[in-house]
């Protein structure tokens, strides 16, 4: 599932359908593909907190700190 | 001149801070080269964000917007927003873990001991410096372009380069990680705080960005900018490939071992896009809007040059030229002092290559054990004042823009590092002969990149793919092909 999200999240990055047209400007001045991009990096964001509550590796922190070689 | 005493004060309080942080230092090693594994959680944050931002994030994104529009946030920005905190979150982590368990101080360390090498660990030694001083030049080209513009000209590029090359290097001698990483913290608050104000100033300048947006679609010249119609896809696609490049970048790694808690990690993985979308978002807009700033003499030369030669020209200090022209002169020196202080993130590259060669060469090969603690730090400071040195007198004479030096070089180099992380980490098959073959290939590779023609790609692709997946191939057949480190080594990393 997490894996799948990501090369989703991968794949969606290739926006080909916003590639030739800079219309609507978003706010006026945001070109579509600009804005999207922009829409893109946010969206990151709500995935990393997702995936720090879904895949974080808690057990590392208890073997790094258990007996410090 | 008011704004030049601004961005003069702002060095003075970091060259301060640097000094304040030498005063905290214990004259451990581990002390100076990672701040004793006790940074704080915001400071964390910020610093490992301020680390990564440097004078390619801010001028040498709006001088690519200048030349090739909207598709520079897709280039880089985006797909960093995305690539940078999985690998933070899923190699950082596990490096973090691993310098505390096994005391390590930089990632060569890790790679001698989990495969069990020595010269090997000298190779990626050698190579990991090479692809980071060209990023360390940008700082010094981007700190002589801000000065430069900033004061009207009366500060030469080799006066400002020189004057912000011996800031860095002063703080960085005296105040060691600590210094680096609370100055870092205090550039990057600086910058996203007067970055907002640069844009709507300039923004009210020019008449507002909706005017301006509509004048660049109308014209058939540079309409093309605000899409991606002649932009390659296959080019596009292949700039994914150069985030990857961050953990293999030492000073990241590095950072990564400076974490009081793991836990720290959990804030820098969310915030990281939303910074990187407060500082480039306005970055591309300027550069692109910056096309129809035509009052502007020197823009208008640049727009001159690219009309007749039909070619990029270099624009690295577009959105200063926009900041002096449209910004009142107070106004200008806060906001000239915020880019400085992205521009001056070289500071974090300067001490990793110190740490690096005082752990990995001159440790490694007991001049430690020898002349003891206080030479290995006494070691690194002249290694910082050689390579700043070194990177200044290159910066005088390098012809590239920042945005070119830093992906050609930099980020394909360390991208095709980056399969050996994953293999430390994660594989335990992995064998120190198929880290030698990746770390030949990838060096291989960046020196036939410097006697490729400009644009070279490989069936539409960038360098940075084929170097990749030639260096994560290479490691994996190789890596079956040979003997394996003893199980005993092997079960150490593996436990967890």
């Amino acid at each position: 599932m997490i894996v799948l999200l990501v090369v989703l999240f991968y794949l969606l990055h290739q926006d080909f359908w916003n590639w030739t047209e800079a219309r609507p400007l978003f706010f006026g001045f945001l070109p579509r593909g600009l804005f999207y991009h922009a829409g893109y990096t946010l969206s990151s964001a709500g995935l990393m907190a997702w995936l720090v509550r879904r895949a974080w590796p808690a057990r590392l922190e208890a073997w790094a700190e258990e007996e410090s070689e | 001149m008011t704004a030049t005493l601004f961005v003069l004060a702002y060095l003075c309080i970091a060259l301060y801070i640097g000094i304040f942080a030498f005063r905290r230092e214990r004259g451990q090693a581990e002390d100076y080269f990672l701040a004793g594994r006790a940074i704080g959680p915001w400071v964390f944050v910020f610093s490992l964000f301020g680390t990564h931002m440097t004078a390619f994030a801010i001028l040498g994104s709006s001088g690519h917007a200048f030349n090739f529009g909207i598709v520079t946030f897709g280039l880089m920005a985006s797909s960093s927003a995305l690539i940078v905190p999985l690998c933070l979150l899923f190699l950082g982590t596990r490096l973090w873990a691993i310098g505390k368990k096994f005391g390590h101080i930089t990632p060569v360390q890790i790679f001698r001991d989990r495969w069990e090498c020595g010269h090997i660990g000298t190779v990626i030694f050698f190579l990991q410096a090479a692809l980071l001083v060209p990023y360390i030049i940008i700082g010094v080209m981007g700190g002589g372009t801000a000065l430069n513009v900033i004061s009207g000209g009366a500060i030469p590029f080799w006066a400002g380069g020189l004057l912000v090359a011996l800031v860095v290097m002063s703080y960085v001698f005296f105040g060691g990680m600590r210094g680096t990483a609370w100055v870092n913290s205090f550039q990057t608050i600086l910058f996203l705080t007067f970055g907002l104000a640069a844009v709507l100033i300039i923004s009210n300048g020019m008449g507002g960005f909706s005017a301006v947006a509509e004048k660049l679609l109308a014209d058939p010249k540079t309409s093309p900018l605000l899409s991606r119609e002649k932009y390659s896809p296959l080019a596009f696609f292949s700039y994914t490939f150069n985030p990857l490049s961050a953990i293999a970048f030492p000073h990241i790694a590095i950072f990564c071992l400076t974490a009081k808690k793991m836990d720290q990690f959990k804030k820098t993985v969310i915030f990281y896009p939303l910074c990187i979308l407060l500082i480039w978002l306005p970055c591309v807009c300027l550069g692109l809007f910056a096309n129809s700033a035509t009052e502007i003499p020197a823009i208008a030369a640049k727009l001159a040059e690219k009309a007749a030669t039909a070619r990029p020209v270099v624009a690295d200090d577009v959105m200063l030229r926009l900041l002096a022209h449209y910004a009142p002169e107070w106004l200008a020196g806060m906001l000239g002092a915020g880019i400085m202080a992205a521009v001056m993130a070289s500071d974090s590259q300067i001490l990793a290559l110190s740490t690096m060669f005082s752990e990995d060469i001159f440790t490694f090969y007991g001049a430690h054990e020898k002349f003891g603690q206080k030479a290995q730090i006494a070691t690194g400071r002249l290694f910082v004042v050689l390579v700043t040195a070194f990177a200044y007198f290159t910066a005088l004479n390098a012809k590239a823009s920042i945005f070119d030096l830093a992906v050609q070089f930099s980020f394909a180099g360390f991208s095709a590092m980056m399969p050996l992380y994953v293999a430390a980490l994660y594989w335990k098959g992995s064998t120190k002969w198929g880290a030698l073959a990746a770390t030949l290939w990838a060096a291989a590779c960046t020196v036939g990149l410097f006697f490729a023609p400009r644009g070279f790609t490989v069936y539409g692709l960038l360098p940075v793919v084929p170097m990749t997946l030639g260096s994560a191939l290479l490691i994996w057949v190789v890596s079956l092909l040979t003997p394996k480190p003893a199980h005993r080594t092997v079960s150490r990393y593996f436990s967890v």
